[in-house]
């Protein structure tokens, strides 16, 4: 099922959570929606869902109108971010609730929901935990029982707020993997709300990136970390070093210092020099384009990381950057460095 | 409701003072004290009221109970009481729910209104219903040409009682509802629930101890409550008498021993209900929001 969303705008009295979005999501693929808190991602995914309505805009599944669907009557699944399980019922009668509401018409007997609601436990290998309450699982059983609960209604379009946001590091990655393997299996449209960037680009087909309401980006994941749209979208994804520029007749200055660097076309005015930390070369003392004092370093497995503060700017403009281990730095060392790869934006 | 606690010192096994705990003298004289304290004020009565309903033996005692106003006053306390609850059960579930769960314009001055019965001496609570449906009230004509009787008369006293108890239900679960939050709701509406299903099986369910625990606190108190009543019942014999207006009648006569056996089963009705509210509280206790 395809999802079009036109021109959404939604406010919470003077806050704009939504500032005319637009997206369409095409049938069968994984999107993420990535941004800080405030960005408007939950609320957008709330509004396809149905459990909000947009000041205006229009919402169409396969080209019908949505809006004028209640949340019931879209066919949506919905994870939450703390699961919402049922804490009175068990296991087994979470994820036969969206079977037993239905209208007596269509609703399946018995021994057909059973059979289902095994189907679906034994899908996240949770079946011996069906006769538990909520409260006695961990966070990762209960985020999978969330799933297969919102499975259990058979949805055109499955929606996950923060999926993985309150589980800790090692589940989380083990629930990311699964998750792209189930939506290889199950195939349907799915959209999933995270502010975790290796989340949105690991496990997401498209990568949707937010800020204030309004829609940075969209592209693959390969996408928006090597050929970011704005200033935003390269400080937010990947770890960058960002140092402040004037663009003067086509040349980059930094400080009083004219860089010999391409200014990409960036108007005049003072903007932001974008580079990825991985992107610099480190080399022997006037080697490179920018040289600097190496302040302190700290070892990470195979990298260090190194504050090196830049010889331009007065001395006091401090950056940090990733070196190979065996590149063996030292504070006090002085170093040069050489931009492989950089963007600039316009903009202060 | 005393919410005094008592607990039993730790014996040490040394008998070396120890620097967390008060000398043994002075826990003493404390508990002694609070012990003292609560048998005066509250044991010894309440022997005193059993006492003194049994001072003509079992059969004085019965005798008592089943004359014909006695009876007539149980019967009506406890249609009042039924009425009452079953009102302020329905009231208060609305009120709760539209306040925890939703947000509008209005909404602080709702949960003051709401507690307005508490804040009011209940003498001006039956006043008001004197001033709104009494000869010279705003609807006292309009009732009489159409010959209904609400002052002097059982619908007076149900309105008052209903009005004086309704914060109970309300005041209980207001907080237990905003701590809950909305999504189980949104989560049973998404997975097709109508607003109907996801009320009796996921509302409800999630608030069933503190519901018990609001209608037995109005129910005690719908019982017991005078003032109010004192004031629209006019005291009818048989009528509309309630058992602590009649147990009030029956002292004024030098009835001593009816008038505390009527006694008796209130403070009967108070034991019970505090029973009740103790193992109400433990499993409203096992009852947190585990939304984490």
């Amino acid at each position: 099922m395809t999802i079009d969303v036109r021109n959404l705008v939604k406010r919470f009295g003077a806050f704009k959570a939504l500032d005319d979005v637009s997206l369409r999501v095409d049938d069968g693929e994984l999107l993420a929606l990535l941004g800080p808190s405030g960005s408007g991602k939950t609320t957008l995914l709330r509004i396809i869902a149905g459990l909000d309505w947009p000041d205006t805009g229009s919402v169409r599944f396969d080209g019908n109108d949505a809006l004028s669907r209640g949340a019931g009557e879209r066919n949506v699944g919905f994870v939450f971010q703390h699961y919402a399980l049922f804490r009175h019922m068990t296991v087994f009668e979470n994820v036969a609730f969206g079977l037993r509401v239905q209208p007596r018409a269509v609703r399946p007997g018995e021994d057909v929901i059973r059979r289902r609601v095994k189907e679906l436990l034994d899908l996240v290998q949770l079946d011996w935990l069906s006769d538990r309450y909520p409260a006695q699982l961990s966070g990762g059983q209960r985020q999978r029982i969330a799933l297969v609960r919102a499975l259990a209604i058979e949805p055109r379009i499955l929606l996950l707020d923060e999926p993985f946001g309150a589980l800790d590091a090692k589940v989380r990655k083990e629930l990311r993997r699964w998750l792209r393997q189930l939506h290889d299996e199950i195939h349907v449209t799915s959209i999933f709300v995270t502010h975790d960037q290796e989340e949105a680009l690991e496990v997401a087909n498209r990568v949707v990136v937010m800020d204030k309401g309004r829609i940075e980006q969209v592209g693959s994941p390969g996408d928006v970390y090597d050929n970011p749209a704005s200033a935003f979208v390269h400080g937010f994804i990947g770890e960058s070093i960002v140092l402040p520029v004037h663009v003067v007749d086509g040349q980059v200055r930094l400080g009083e210092t004219t860089l010999a660097l391409d200014s990409q076309g960036s108007a005049a005015g003072p903007s932001k020099l974008f580079i990825r930390r991985h992107d610099v070369a480190v080399g022997p003392a006037g080697s490179g384009l920018l040289e600097g004092d190496v302040r302190h370093v700290r070892t990470f497995g195979p990298t260090q990381r190194a504050d090196i503060a830049l010889h331009v700017g007065g001395g006091e403009t401090v950056i940090e950057i990733d070196a190979p281990r065996d590149r063996g730095l030292k504070s006090g060392d002085v170093v040069g460095l050489e931009p492989r790869r950089f963007r600039i934006f316009a903009g202060a | 409701m005393s919410d005094l606690v008592l607990t039993t010192p730790r014996i040490l096994p040394l008998a070396r003072p120890d620097a967390r705990s008060e000398p043994r003298i002075l826990r003493c004289l404390v508990i002694g004290f609070a012990i003292t304290f609560l048998s005066v004020f509250v044991l010894l009565p309440l022997i005193l009221v059993f006492a003194t309903a049994l001072a003509k033996g079992a059969s004085g005692y019965f005798d008592a109970l089943s004359g014909p106003e006695t009876l007539s006053a149980i019967l009506l306390t406890l249609t009042t009481a039924l009425i009452s609850v079953s009102a302020n059960l329905v009231f208060g579930l609305l009120a709760a729910w539209v306040i925890a769960k939703f947000e509008f314009r209005g909404k602080t001055l709702l949960i003051t209104l709401i507690d307005l019965p508490f804040s009011v001496s209940p003498v001006i609570s039956g006043l008001v219903f004197v001033l709104l449906f009494g000869m010279q009230g705003l609807f006292g004509v309009w009732l009489q040409q159409h010959d209904i009787q609400i002052l002097f008369a059982a619908p007076g006293i149900v309105l008052a009682t209903t009005f004086v108890t309704f914060p109970f239900v309300a005041r209980e679960l207001i907080p237990l509802m905003q701590e809950q939050g909305t999504q189980e709701e949104e989560a049973a509406i998404s997975l097709g629930a109508s607003g109907l299903q996801t009320f009796f099986r996921v509302t409800v369910p999630n608030i069933k101890w503190g519901i018990l625990y609001g209608v037995l606190l109005c129910n005690a108190r719908a019982m017991g409550e005078f003032g109010a009543v004192s004031v629209v019942s006019g005291h009818i014999r048989g009528e509309t008498n309630t058992m602590p207006l009649l147990v009030e009648i029956l002292y004024n006569e030098y009835q001593l021993v009816a008038a505390f056996a009527v006694a008796s089963l209130l403070a009967l009705l108070a034991l019970v209900t505090l029973v009740a509210k103790t193992i109400l509280e433990g499993h409203l206790e096992g009852e947190p929001a585990n939304d984490d």
